[in-house]
């Protein structure tokens, strides 16, 4: 069975592998591009009163560099790895909807085109009301230009990507598990793969409710968040924070599940208290719904609920605290090698053990009111989504690229890489905890030499320089290893997990004979047997319809954005025409 | 597919499609949570008329409301007669629940006219503003569903649907049955319970 190439085999692709590529490559450009805008940001920042950056273009790139960083980049990366990897932990030839599955790509891909397309429009449009976009702020009288719609429509479409691909990983890994791979054997990254499709598919739904309502305040003149009419811009805050900490553990779940296979693999150790491991994770699931408020303890909601939600938020350390010992005890009296990817784990968990540590901080509501709004705050989210987040995704970048492409990223540069990345995260981050607690507000284009931060914030440019300057070598390092790195086989790192079993990259149907697993650990504990040959397999032909759908909704999308009614239609008639040929279309060949 | 979906070993032993759906409703749950949420937090805050007292139509929304939950017993009689294979009656029944939907939605649109009539637009006030969005995201919904039941109808009339097809008609019947129940929720603090 040869693979299909040429354009048109990638534009209607269903195969999860080549889906998972395409997020994982999309998504690795928007990752520099938000990089870029953050190395903006340190570069009018690394001098007080700067005039390199105006406060509007400042406003707009902190803006996109949020949004970006977490809807864009963040995200889908942690997707590409649900794409890739999960049917192949399972012991599944596909996702349980392949078509949804491209339908999930193309929306995320043409959402995050049409928000960023503001940066083209002249005078360059961007929106620039921070990534929660707070009320009245968002609104028509203080933000009268395209700025906020192009976020807010943006936002709602990257939103339906989301939804559907939770939709089709819940079904996926509930329902197409290998024989024998019971869920308490299921591998940790695919079970955080679940944890988080929950989250989504639940959290998801409350912001789309925000953004249309914000929408209706801006298009049709309603009031929902305007308090001249008896609205309440609180309204705004609490809708968007009971999505936006769900969303915190959406972005830390999936690096969780990734170091949770890399600390095992290079212990040569199974994952030191699997059961609790898992538990722990289903738990901050749970408990990730009910701690929003304490993103709102200085909007003044009064004593009993700061109480409530700082002992809910105090509360959720603890399984995030199990699980960090969990991780210690794996690597305790195991055969370590310290590869490329299991630095990048090991640096997941001593840096999000300090963001997490910060984060406790905030939980008393009066440490909390110093610490709203300066960049300590700023400090401890990025020693979470950065030190934590994508340290957890490069660990998977190094660890599963041998599977994806067939040949190795070089160790050499990979560990260069590495500590550019580690020191560089330190010294861009570490100091904004003393520049925050020195009273450095947030979200100001510059700031006095009179505050006596100027050193420090000299520094932090510095850090971020270096982590451009990892970048670029982790960019070359995936340049060379297309003619260089060594060929990988199926299993270089003696990994225990089924997506080992079987050749790098892995052929179009995934498995010969799909699997019978007996262990949490199948390879460690049976070595592949020599397969039979394969009868007919079949395999999902490609669909341009998936595509076709999603193009209906940034078209749709145009209508707020120009005030014109009828694109409305022409959009939604898009949408309708692809997702009736979607219906009736044969599928499999 | 369905006779592939009961053939295709599963680990739940649950159709695919049909997990899926009910992953979908539980996600429309929470989307329509938030709507009633927001509503319920925004009851009696508008700052000026109309108020619910004085313009909710209770009598003419209970003969749609019937209306509405008819059609569901109609889906449910659709869906038997499918499985077993009757699909005269199929056909009956599928276009009954079209037209039960399409008879609430005039229903709606009736009702939204006489309001904006009397006053009470979209941007007139609080209520305005929570009212229209949550019914009118409901309607829309339902609206959906008339084109879902439509296309079975007119594919059962082609003779393309037939027991095999069950599951399908299923899965619609679990959006129908939905869309009902919020609308039960919805009527119920909406219009019986108004402040």
């Amino acid at each position: 069975m040869s693979e299909p190439t040429g354009l048109k085999s990638w534009l209607t692709t269903t195969d999860h592998k080549r889906i998972g590529k395409l997020y994982f490559w999309t998504a690795f450009v928007f990752f520099l591009l938000g990089g870029f805008e953050a190395l903006l940001i340190r570069a009018q920042l690394a001098k007080p009163d700067n005039t390199l950056i105006s406060a509007d273009t400042y406003n707009q790139l902190f803006t996109m560099h949020g949004t970006t960083m977490v809807f864009m980049a963040l995200m889908p990366l942690a997707a590409a790895f649900f794409n890739y990897i999960v049917p192949l932990q399972i012991g599944a030839r596909d996702v349980a909807f392949p078509r949804l599955n491209a339908f999930s790509y193309w929306v995320f891909l043409l959402g995050a085109l049409f928000m960023n397309a503001s940066w083209l429009l002249p005078h360059h449009p961007a929106p620039d009301g921070g990534w929660f976009g707070y009320a009245t702020l968002t609104e028509k009288q203080f933000n009268p230009g395209p700025n906020i719609d192009f976020w807010l429509l943006g936002l709602q479409i990257l939103g339906i990507a989301s939804l559907a691909a939770g939709f089709n990983f819940i079904v996926t890994i509930l329902n197409l598990r290998a024989p024998g791979m019971k869920m308490m054997r299921l591998p940790v990254f695919s079970w955080m793969t679940l944890v988080t499709s929950f989250l989504m598919i639940t959290a998801f739904p409350v912001i789309t409710v925000a953004l249309v309502f914000l929408m209706f305040d801006r298009v049709f003149g309603t009031h929902f968040y305007l308090p001249q009419a008896g609205g309440d811009p609180v309204l705004w805050q609490h809708l968007f924070w009971l999505f936006g900490h769900p969303e915190v553990y959406i972005l830390i779940l999936p690096a969780m599940g990734v170091i949770s296979e890399v600390l095992p693999t290079f212990s040569r150790k199974p994952l030191f208290g699997y059961t609790v491991v898992v538990y722990s994770g289903v738990l901050i699931g749970f408990m990730g719904w009910g701690v929003w408020s304490h993103h709102m303890f200085s909007v003044g909601l009064g004593p009993i609920a700061d109480s409530v939600f700082a002992l809910t938020t105090m509360l959720i350390a603890i399984p995030t605290g199990v699980k960090i010992f969990n991780w210690l005890a794996t690597l305790w009296g195991g055969q370590i090698r310290l590869t490329t990817a299991m630095c990048f784990a090991l640096g997941f968990i001593a840096l999000f053990t300090i963001g997490g540590l910060s984060g406790v901080t905030h939980a008393a509501p009066p440490a909390d009111l110093q610490q709203t709004d300066t960049y300590y705050v700023v400090a401890h989210f990025h020693y979470v989504l950065f030190g934590g987040t994508m340290m957890g995704l490069f660990a998977g970048m190094y660890y599963w690229w041998p599977k994806m492409t067939g040949r190795l990223l070089s160790e050499r540069l990979g560990l260069v890489h590495f500590w550019l990345m580690f020191i560089g995260m330190n010294l861009t981050f570490f100091p904004m905890h003393l520049i925050g607690l020195l009273g450095m507000p947030r979200r100001i284009y510059t700031y006095s030499h009179d505050l006596g931060v100027d050193s420090m914030n000299l520094l932090c440019s510095i850090g971020a320089a270096m982590l451009g300057l990892g970048m670029v070598v982790f960019v070359y390092n995936m340049w060379r290893t297309r003619r260089h790195g060594a060929v990988a086989g199926p299993n270089p790192w003696g990994g225990a997990t089924l997506e080992w079993s079987i050749p790098s990259p892995p052929p179009v149907h995934n498995f010969d004979v799909i699997p019978t697993v007996t262990s949490r650990v199948p390879l460690w504990d049976a070595p592949p047997k020599p397969a039979p040959p394969p009868g007919h397999i079949h395999v999902p032909a490609g669909s341009w319809w998936p595509m076709v759908a999603a193009a209906g909704l940034p078209v749709m999308a145009l209508a707020p954005l120009t005030h014109t009614v009828w694109i409305v239609f022409v959009g939604a008639a898009i949408l309708l025409f692809g997702i009736y040929r979607w219906a009736f279309e044969p599928f499999e060949v | 597919m369905t006779h592939a979906a009961a053939t295709h070993h599963t680990s739940m032993g649950l159709d695919s499609r049909k997990m899926g759906f009910w992953a979908f409703i539980g996600s429309e749950c929470l989307l329509f949570g938030s709507l009633i949420s927001t509503y319920l937090v925004y009851q009696g805050r508008s700052v000026s008329g109309p108020t619910p007292a004085e313009i909710l139509n209770i009598p003419v929304t209970s003969i749609s409301t019937f209306d509405l939950l008819m059609s569901s017993l109609w889906m449910v009689l659709a869906l038997a007669a499918v499985q077993r294979g009757d699909m005269k009656w199929a056909k009956v029944w599928l276009l009954g629940v079209a037209i039960g939907g399409a008879i609430f939605i005039g229903f709606q649109v009736y009702e939204f006219t006489s309001f904006v009539r009397e006053g009470l637009t979209l941007q007139a006030n609080l209520f305005g503003c929570t009212f229209f969005i949550l019914t009118g995201t409901h309607g829309a919904h339902v609206t959906v569903g008339v084109l879902w039941m439509l296309t079975l109808w007119y594919r059962a009339m082609r003779g393309k649907l037939g027991p095999e097809h069950a599951m399908t008609v299923e899965i619609a019947g679990l959006y129908w049955h939905f869309v009902d129940v919020v609308w039960i929720v919805i009527f119920t603090l909406v219009y019986l319970l108004h402040k």
